[in-house]
């Protein structure tokens, strides 16, 4: 019988797990990727804990997770609750909002930088033109990790309300309708019935958020390479940035370390969430 | 009954401002992908005046898209082919099988749903590079099975535990061996899974950016992502064509999407709902 599990178990291994595992040795090393490896004990670990750029990158992943375990969710729990009301337009509008996260990473990020960031093609510009005076928030070092943030919660929020409202339809409908007789409003339907209805799921995607926030890299590294000024440096920027334009595969694969550390704390719970009652993410 | 008027209003403005605002920056791309840069600039909001459909041929033949889109295809076929031919076996024992090795195998696939790329794709690309799998497409498809196949075992786990046992039991009173059974008993009832594992590696497949930015280097052996991410860094100025480009990547998927939506929904939320 093992056969069966061989081929996935063998290709899963040779790509995921022994490099997994070479990732934690070469932590420990100073090595350019190309010539031999030399012990370096903790030298990685204290090049990057005196490295400022890695202490706000970090703090960055920090905001990261705590916007978007606050703004999308919200949207996405009140937009799956104004679907429960409208049974017409249902079907039409979940396409609509699914749609974003089908495109790609690569074609989102350069469209929001040239139809809505740009100061001479995009949104900005035009409202600039028409009396506003909002400068490039991608050009700002301030502001260009939460200009990031708003082009991954485009293309995020719209699949977490479709996830929401399917799991809002398990909820049985006398319930609902029992509430509404009541003389329950839309937030008191949304805070007393239908949130508690859907409790499992709402932990389940709250604990792949943080696991995701931690490994956060294609937006930012499409739209802002981490920058300007390192302004918006996650740890995985980080990590990529020293392995294949400085060399310093050692550092960055000790930023991937702490990385998945904190990733680590996340997925144990969702582990012991999904060993309890055995279902999957997409 | 006014109040339930009231609530029922501020729903559909909601849901009218929500659809506005997820159509927004695609309409734009459509839209400008039909403009001369100077008309862009003048005004990214106005519809085009004058369809030029110019942009569509020049980004074709300026980039090269037609020999990178087919990269695309290559990849993502492989990476289908190559997922459900592990998976769907593996899903089977899984499902089928009790015991202490089994359940720490179902552990070990469930964690690496969850492990990030950076953990393995350092070493991993030292590795291929020693062996000369940099800029193979193959290769890149290889490492997508491995992405993409933990999650496709626990979808088709599903669909082999919905499948009453009794049938297999009448297969092996018939005395099929363990392969017979899962060809001609399981594989059969597990078609729809396996289209729904399809679809949704072919998607992740096709958009895939961090692998195939980091694998594939050559312009000449690059995906239709890579390719337009390079070639926006160079030409950035440019709008119209690279409108155009952007749109050309996305119709397939798009037109997929379009056939399959039911599949496309309920497969990339399931799980995150129990019924």
């Amino acid at each position: 019988m093992w056969l069966f599990a061989l081929p996935a178990l063998l290709i899963n291994v040779c790509i995921i797990l022994i490099p997994a595992l070479l990732t934690l040795m070469a932590a420990f090393f100073f090595w350019d990727g190309v010539g031999t490896p030399v012990w370096a004990g903790l030298a990685n670990f204290q090049s990057l804990s005196d490295d400022p750029v890695f202490w706000s990158a970090l703090t960055n992943n920090f905001i990261w997770t705590a916007i978007f375990l606050i703004i999308p969710m919200c949207l996405a729990l009140v937009m799956a609750a104004a679907l429960m009301m409208a049974p017409h337009s249902r079907i039409v509008v979940q396409s609509i909002i699914f749609l974003p996260r089908i495109l790609a990473a690569a074609i989102t990020g350069r469209i929001f930088q040239g139809m809505i960031f740009s100061p001479v093609t995009g949104l900005l510009g035009w409202l600039n033109a028409h009396g506003f005076s909002i400068s490039d928030p991608l050009a700002d070092p301030d502001r260009s990790l939460y200009a990031v943030a708003a082009v991954d919660i485009w293309h995020w929020w719209g699949f977490l309300a479709v996830v929401f409202f399917a799991a809002m339809r398990q909820i049985s409908v006398d319930q609902i309708e029992a509430a509404r007789l009541d003389g329950a409003g839309f937030f008191a339907l949304l805070r007393y019935v239908l949130l508690p209805g859907i409790r499992p799921t709402l932990a389940l995607m709250m604990i792949l958020t943080v696991i995701w926030s931690f490994q956060v890299f294609e937006f930012i590294y499409i739209v802002t390479q981490g920058g300007p000024a390192y302004g918006s440096e996650v740890l995985a920027t980080l990590a990529y940035r020293h392995a294949f334009f400085e060399s310093d595969v050692g550092k960055a694969t000790a930023a991937a370390c702490v990385m998945s550390l904190f990733g680590l704390c996340a997925t144990s719970v969702y582990l012991w969430l999904q060993s309890r009652d055995g279902s999957h993410p997409a | 009954m006014i109040e339930s008027r009231l609530n029922r209003t501020l729903c559909l403005i909601l849901i009218g401002v929500a659809s506005f605002s997820s159509l927004l920056p695609i309409m734009l791309a459509v839209m400008n992908a039909l403009k001369t840069t100077v008309e862009i600039s003048t005004n990214p909001l106005a519809l085009p005046s004058q369809l030029h459909w110019e942009n569509f041929t020049s980004a074709w033949k300026n980039a090269a898209l037609g020999t990178s889109l087919l990269h695309s295809a290559e990849v993502t076929g492989l990476a289908i082919i190559l997922v459900c031919v592990t998976a769907a076996p593996c899903a089977y024992v899984l499902a089928r099988q009790q015991g202490r090795g089994w359940r720490f195998l179902t552990f070990y696939f469930m964690a690496s749903i969850t492990v990030p790329v950076q953990l393995y794709l350092y070493p991993l690309y030292f590795i291929f590079a020693k062996l000369g799998l940099v800029n193979s497409i193959p290769a890149v498809a290889l490492v997508y099975t491995a992405m993409f196949s933990p999650f496709s075992i626990f979808l088709l786990r599903t669909y082999v535990l919905s499948i009453p046992y009794a049938l297999e039991e009448a297969a092996q009173v018939d005395g099929a061996t363990a392969w017979q059974k899962f060809f001609y008993v399981i594989l059969p009832m597990m078609r729809p899974g396996l289209l729904t594992v399809a679809i949704i590696v072919g998607l992740n497949a096709w958009n895939e950016f961090v692998i195939a930015v980091t694998f594939l280097q050559n312009d000449g052996n690059v995906t239709a992502i890579v390719k337009f991410y390079n070639l926006t860094g160079q030409y950035s100025t440019d709008w119209g064509a690279m409108l155009a480009a952007a749109v050309t990547i996305v119709l397939p998927v798009v037109l997929v999407f379009v056939l399959l939506q039911r599949r496309f929904i309920d497969g990339m939320t399931a799980g995150a709902v129990k019924s």
